[in-house]
């Protein structure tokens, strides 16, 4: 069997929900009825063959062949499997994912991972805001799994985040982990203004001080904290965060948001 | 069946189904992480009156630890999974987590989980941390010399409990050397303890007594200052008998243990004043595992 592709046959101006693309949706399914798959184009459905050129015969194995930001909810709801991306992805990548692997080569939208609560997230290029985030209506962002970003992310990463983990290799924007509930978050470039701001629980790791941190954080000293060993070392797999390890396990701690709770903390390595 | 003018005697060492777990202690340095893991193992000699058997199997170099410091692993065995959970959570909650610098880890997977920080983590009184790290979760508890990590759960597995030999010497030091010389050859070995004061017990017993109230009271035959009063199974030439205990994570390591031991009691053997190795049975209908010295030594 070889790898399901779908490439793209040209930009569209309305945004294309992907949602129905997952390899559990597909399972069972022929080449003959996929190409017939309806997906909401804008509010019009188009078939799928109309949009995109099909090939390939594993639906475990997906790849979407596409430069659009158009493409939204990419691999939403999925529980095994594999999404692969070459190229962009729009909104709401890996919305509410319960397992499996999705992985894009470059850019995405906004609210990546939001919800999501297994399976990993890897994105090679630059992520939206409320990257694994709660979205408007829901009270908790991302609740499980994995997300690694290789570039930069934008405002409120993490936000609402009830557990998990987010790697971010580049810069993380304003309100990075706002309202933050649990989980780990971790920025090896710069953080934005107002990092933290209404953070409840949570660690949050820097590899520098942030641009600002809300005035309700509590500096808690230095320390050795030996839980950064385990968890360093549990991403030695992870490409472009192999080394994270050897930056050692002693960091500047935060303590807030004492507005709300006050358990959140904020590290950054000595 | 004779080793180096030693006789092995035609009997088998009777041993019993467990439960059992392994955890890993770390610490700053390898003397915080063994004391930690001694103190925890103290009066853990036997479930009769210690509800749990238990023993530094071996000592973790920080690069096989789990958080990079050097650390010691612990076997504990209990006679069922719910006694050696309860006696598991006093003997960290005690010895562990008091123990300045040191972290506690399951050393052991499967589905039969049992609690380790679990429920620990309340003397967090609400300032612990919870954090899932590579599929496992872990509890930061602050303490006063900062914090004290901890695994939630550890796994139990069946395991063999109460193998066995009997060194028959001519004097007391010489039984008390050859059985150092094989926990000494012993203690190099995975998967098992020998869980008794320096692996070695002068107390060997026989199941009941006299008195109601005892389940286990002195083997007689084997005292030789009994000798002449009971049925002795001790001739003229022995003048003192000591025991190896041997509990093991399975029948393979108690019967590897129980060589190793043997064999190394024979190197110094009929010279050096053993003249016997017996092992303690039930007569066969009491325990699960029956290890026979002669087919162990074959």
């Amino acid at each position: 069997m070889s790898a399901l592709i779908l490439r793209l046959r040209q930009s569209s101006h309305q945004r294309i929900d992907m949602s129905p693309f997952t390899p559990e949706r597909l399972a069972d399914m022929k080449l003959s009825d996929i190409v017939q798959l309806p997906l909401w184009q804008g509010n019009q459905q188009v078939a799928c063959g109309d949009l995109f050129t099909l090939s390939g015969d594993d639906p475990q194995d997906i790849v979407i062949q596409s430069d659009s930001d158009r493409l939204d909810e990419i691999g939403s709801g999925m529980t095994n499997g594999s999404i692969h991306i070459e190229g962009c992805a729009g909104a709401y990548l890996g919305r509410s994912m319960g397992g499996g692997s999705l992985s894009v080569s470059g850019d995405v939208g906004i609210a990546a991972g939001c919800n999501m609560s297994a399976g990993t997230l890897t994105i090679a290029g630059n992520a939206g805001d409320l990257l694994g985030g709660a979205i408007t209506g829901e009270r908790q962002g991302m609740r499980g799994g994995k997300i690694l970003v290789k570039g930069n992310t934008g405002d409120r990463a993490g936000d609402q985040m009830r557990r998990g983990t987010i790697l971010i290799s580049g810069n993380a924007g304003d309100y990075c982990a706002s309202r933050m509930i649990a989980g780990t978050l971790v920025v090896l470039g710069e953080a934005g203004a107002k990092t933290g701001l209404a953070m409840r629980r949570g660690t949050l790791l820097l590899s520098q001080e942030p641009v600002s941190l809300p005035a309700t954080f509590n500096d808690n000293g230095k320390h050795n904290l030996n839980f950064l060993t385990l968890l360093t070392r549990s991403f030695q797999d992870q490409a472009g965060f192999s080394d994270m390890w050897e930056r050692g396990s002693r960091v500047q701690r935060w303590l807030g948001d004492l507005g709300c709770d006050g358990k959140g903390e904020i590290l950054v390595w000595c | 069946m004779i080793i180096n003018g030693t006789e092995i005697e035609e009997t088998f060492a009777e041993a019993f189904g467990m439960a059992a777990t392994r955890i890993i202690i770390t610490a700053i340095n390898p003397r915080w992480a063994r004391i930690a893991g001694e103190t925890m193992t103290g009066f853990a000699t036997s479930v009769i009156g210690c509800g749990v058997e238990a023993g530094i199997e071996s000592e973790i170099p920080p690069e096989a630890s789990p958080d990079g410091r050097p650390g010691v692993s612990v076997l504990l065995f209990g006679m069922s999974g719910k006694a050696l959970a309860k006696h598991l959570e006093n003997r960290v909650g005690q010895c562990v987590l008091t123990c300045p610098t040191t972290a506690l880890f399951s050393g052991m997977s499967g589905e039969k989980r049992i609690p380790l920080g679990k429920n620990l983590r309340f003397f967090g009184d609400g300032y612990q941390i919870a954090k899932q790290i590579a599929g496992s979760r872990y509890w930061r508890v602050p303490v006063m010399d900062g914090e004290f990590l901890c695994e939630e759960t550890t796994a139990r597995v069946p395991a063999v409990g109460g193998g066995n030999f009997l060194v028959l010497a001519e004097t007391q030091l010489q039984a008390l050397t050859a059985c150092e010389k094989a926990i000494e050859a012993m203690l190099h070995l995975p998967n098992v303890i020998m869980p008794f004061p320096g692996g070695i017990v002068r107390s060997g017993s026989k199941v009941g007594s006299k008195y109601k109230a005892l389940m286990a009271s002195t083997n007689e035959a084997y005292c030789p200052t009994l000798r002449g009063l009971v049925k002795s199974k001790l001739d003229p030439t022995i003048m003192s008998v000591m025991e190896i205990v041997i509990n093991g994570i399975g029948e393979d390591d108690v019967r590897l243990a129980t060589r190793v031991g043997i064999q190394a009691v024979c190197e110094l053997g009929a010279p050096a004043g053993i003249r016997r190795i017996s092992a303690g049975n039930y007569g066969g209908k009491l325990g699960q595992f029956k290890f026979h010295l002669r087919e162990v030594m074959a």
